[in-house]
């Protein structure tokens, strides 16, 4: 197993570096006003926050096209945004608006956009790898190069879907690239309890293929370990396990008082360690982009951020006509 | 002595009652405790459960007995099955029933099986508890009523509370019974409260409650749509109008006596689930009375019921797709000939 100390050597074009801050700050800004909403009680039901891991699903989708294809999870607003969805349509969706990206039928937990190969976020733990695999088999058996990347938390690694559907992936040399979220929580359970293998990379081992472990708050990390796996699943070579090690700023869902996380690992988290601000550092050390260009991304952010708000609000519901279509035989 | 508690309250004592009298009662499932090996966490600060109902266990029987099991249902379940023949008497917290296709396998062949396959040998006194319902804005993968799918395992019981003083005497039974029993806790319904006698005390499973009597239309209802019947009921009786609503409590066994015995008295019968019609529990019991009570009908059987699809997300999509009383007053009112006066 690989552990990527350095990313120093990373080299972004400039257009790239722009669209990986641009994207990350778009997660981190949609999910702050999602929370803010829910908090005000002007949204609905189980919302699951992905502030705080923006690098993983921006590190990875920064080497994807819109005909690869992406299977994400319950905390799946992340994945969305990095893979391309419409903010608009994102917002709408978990308004429950007819705008909304599944005309609001599916709301936070089941946003989808096949059009760009987001196949949808999950409500069930460990409901992504086998379906990972099903569209790197059409990639492969169409044989275009398309990979399929199935983002999983630490909690999910301990489903029996993952080991079905990583063997799977490894004795039929698909196009999978399996990225682990590994924010060392499963709801309140802790990574260290619930995991019998101390790196979740460490099965890979299992199931011979190659795994990595890196910063999953470290973009460039991120950005590296992902271009080599997708790399050699665009080559026909089979799949790769990354492992990135991040953290979630929010609690398990909206409304957790997160009570066994400890304080200095949340403060440390939302400073220091943060990956927006370490990227942005970054950025302008490396002159790659100006204070004003990084400050610009931020403004039309937000403003991008306050229309999804603005146009989900008026929006209307879905019409009672909504309720029987899209299904085989109603009665 | 009886005072007010809620469901999830109901629910909780009845796990405590069972816990401190018999040590062979464990509890296992996802963040029933929470916080696994976290040392800074006092177990009073701990989870206790998704939405709480098992909060205060950890702290009274530590960490043996209340055990966080990873994100591996058919691992624990299966468990559950063997260490119930083998022994233990454990409750399994299925957290969500819509999770079932995560370990179907582990109740449909295993447990369920065990003690007709292996000749009366085995004995699997497990209780599995889990979430059901629709109305909490959880989408379609967190709302679903699968009831009717235990149902249909022979070698499971199934049990579906509408009340506290319910929960509480029939999650004890289930715990005390040695079959497997799966207990549907609606989660609209955690936050209801109603008088729950204190101390132990088991209602049998397998015997349907009157909740009204009535002599012009028999609602057998099961879970929260109990109260929509009720709810029907006073509308209706100011039209001097009496249904007779029927809780039938336990899914399997049935209580057919019940139903067919009030059916004979007002000769029709509405069945109200909120599940897909389909396959259902309302199908199963209005062929029951079909089969067994034709003589005593004089109209169709009716059921209100979810529409066949999956339930949807958006607010006033989730609003009419589960049954509404203002449905069961028009469905009684056609049924006896009388205009619906508006
Ligand atoms: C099959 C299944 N089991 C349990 C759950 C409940 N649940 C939802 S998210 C979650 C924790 C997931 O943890 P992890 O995989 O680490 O993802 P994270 O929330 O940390 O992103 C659990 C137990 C579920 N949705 N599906
Ligand atoms: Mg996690």
């Amino acid at each position: 197993m690989k552990a990527l100390e350095s990313s120093k050597d990373v080299a972004l074009t400039k257009e790239k570096a722009q669209w990986m801050y641009q994207r990350m700050v778009e997660i981190r800004n949609f999910e702050d006003r999602v929370h803010e909403l829910f908090a005000k009680g002007i949204l609905p039901g189980f919302v699951h926050l992905y502030a705080g891991e923006e690098a993983v699903a921006v590190g990875v989708c920064a080497h994807l096209n819109d005909k690869d294809s992406i299977t994400s999870t319950h905390r799946g607003h992340g994945h969305c945004i990095a893979k391309g969805c419409d903010l608009d349509g994102m917002m709408a969706e978990i308004y429950g608006k007819v705008t909304g990206l599944c005309k609001g039928k599916g709301g936070s937990m089941h946003i989808a956009d096949f059009d760009i190969g987001m196949l949808g976020a999950n409500g069930i733990v460990g409901g992504g790898f086998p379906l990972a695999c099903g569209s790197a088999l059409t990639a492969k058996y169409k044989k275009t190069d398309n990979v399929s990347v199935c983002f999983f938390g630490d909690g999910a690694q301990n489903h029996g879907t993952f080991h079905e559907g990583i063997n799977l992936a490894a004795i039929w040399k698909l196009p999978v690239v399996f990225v682990a979220e590994n924010n060392g929580y499963a709801e309140a359970t802790p990574f260290s309890y619930a995991s019998s293998c101390k790196s979740i990379v460490d099965r890979a081992i299992a199931y011979n293929i190659p795994g990595i472990k890196v910063d999953g708050k470290d973009v460039l990390a991120v950005y590296q370990a992902a271009e080599e796996a997708v790399q050699r699943a665009r080559r026909g070579e089979g799949p790769t396990l990354i492992e990135c090690v991040t953290y979630r700023n929010y609690g398990h869902f909206e409304g957790d008082a997160q009570t066994y996380k400890g304080d200095q690992e949340k403060a440390e988290h939302k400073q220091e360690k943060d990956a927006i601000l370490l990227f942005r550092k970054h950025l302008l050390n490396e002159q790659l982009l100006a204070e004003s260009e990084v400050v610009a991304i931020e403004k039309s952010v937000e403003a991008a951020v306050d229309q999804a708000v603005k146009f989900s609000e008026e929006s209307p519901y879905p019409n009672a006509s909504e309720l029987l279509t899209d299904v085989y035989v109603s009665y | 002595m009886t005072r007010k508690l809620s469901m999830s309250g109901a629910i909780n004592e009845a796990m405590k009652l069972a816990m401190r009298k018999d040590e062979n009662v464990i509890l296992m499932g996802e963040d029933v405790a929470g916080g696994a090996q976290v040392d800074h966490l006092q177990d009073e600060d701990a989870w206790g459960g998704v939405l709480g109902v098992t909060k205060g266990l950890v702290q009274e029987f530590g960490r043996e007995r209340i055990l966080d099991t990873p994100i591996t249902e058919a691992g624990y379940m299966g468990a559950a099955m063997a260490a119930a023949s083998t022994g233990l008497r454990p409750i399994a917290e299925l957290m969500f029933n819509d999770f079932i296709g995560s370990c179907l396998d582990e109740v449909l062949n295993q447990g369920a099986k065990f003690r007709y396959m292996f000749g009366g040998k085995a004995q699997v006194p497990v209780t599995i508890r889990t979430m059901h319902g629709a109305g909490f804005r959880a989408a379609a993968q967190h709302s679903q009523s699968l009831y009717a799918l235990f149902t249909a395992i022979p070698g499971v019981k199934v049990v579906v509370p509408s009340t506290p003083y319910e929960a509480k005497g029939l999650l004890l039974a289930a715990i005390e019974d040695n079959d497997p029993v799966i207990f549907f806790e609606d989660k609209t319904l955690y936050n209801m409260t109603g008088d729950v006698p204190e101390g132990y005390y088991t209602i049998p499973i397998g015997k349907a409650d009157i909740k009204r009597e009535g002599s012009d239309v028999t609602v057998v209802a099961i879970g929260k749509q109990v109260h929509t019947a009720l709810e029907a009921a006073e509308q209706l009786s100011q039209k001097g109008i009496e249904i007779e609503v029927v809780d039938p409590r336990s899914l399997s066994p049935l209580d057919e006596e019940a139903i067919l015995s009030s059916v004979e008295k007002t000769n029709r019968l509405i069945v109200i689930d909120e599940a897909n019609p389909r396959c259902s529990i309302a199908t199963d019991i209005a062929a029951l009375v079909a089969d067994k009570g034709f003589d005593h009908l004089d109209a169709p059987v009716k059921r209100i019921t979810a529409p066949h699809t999956p339930v949807p997300f958006s607010p006033p999509l989730e609003d009419i797709y589960l049954p509404k009383a203002e449905r069961v007053v028009k469905v009684v009112s056609e049924l006896l000939g009388t205009p619906l006066e508006v």
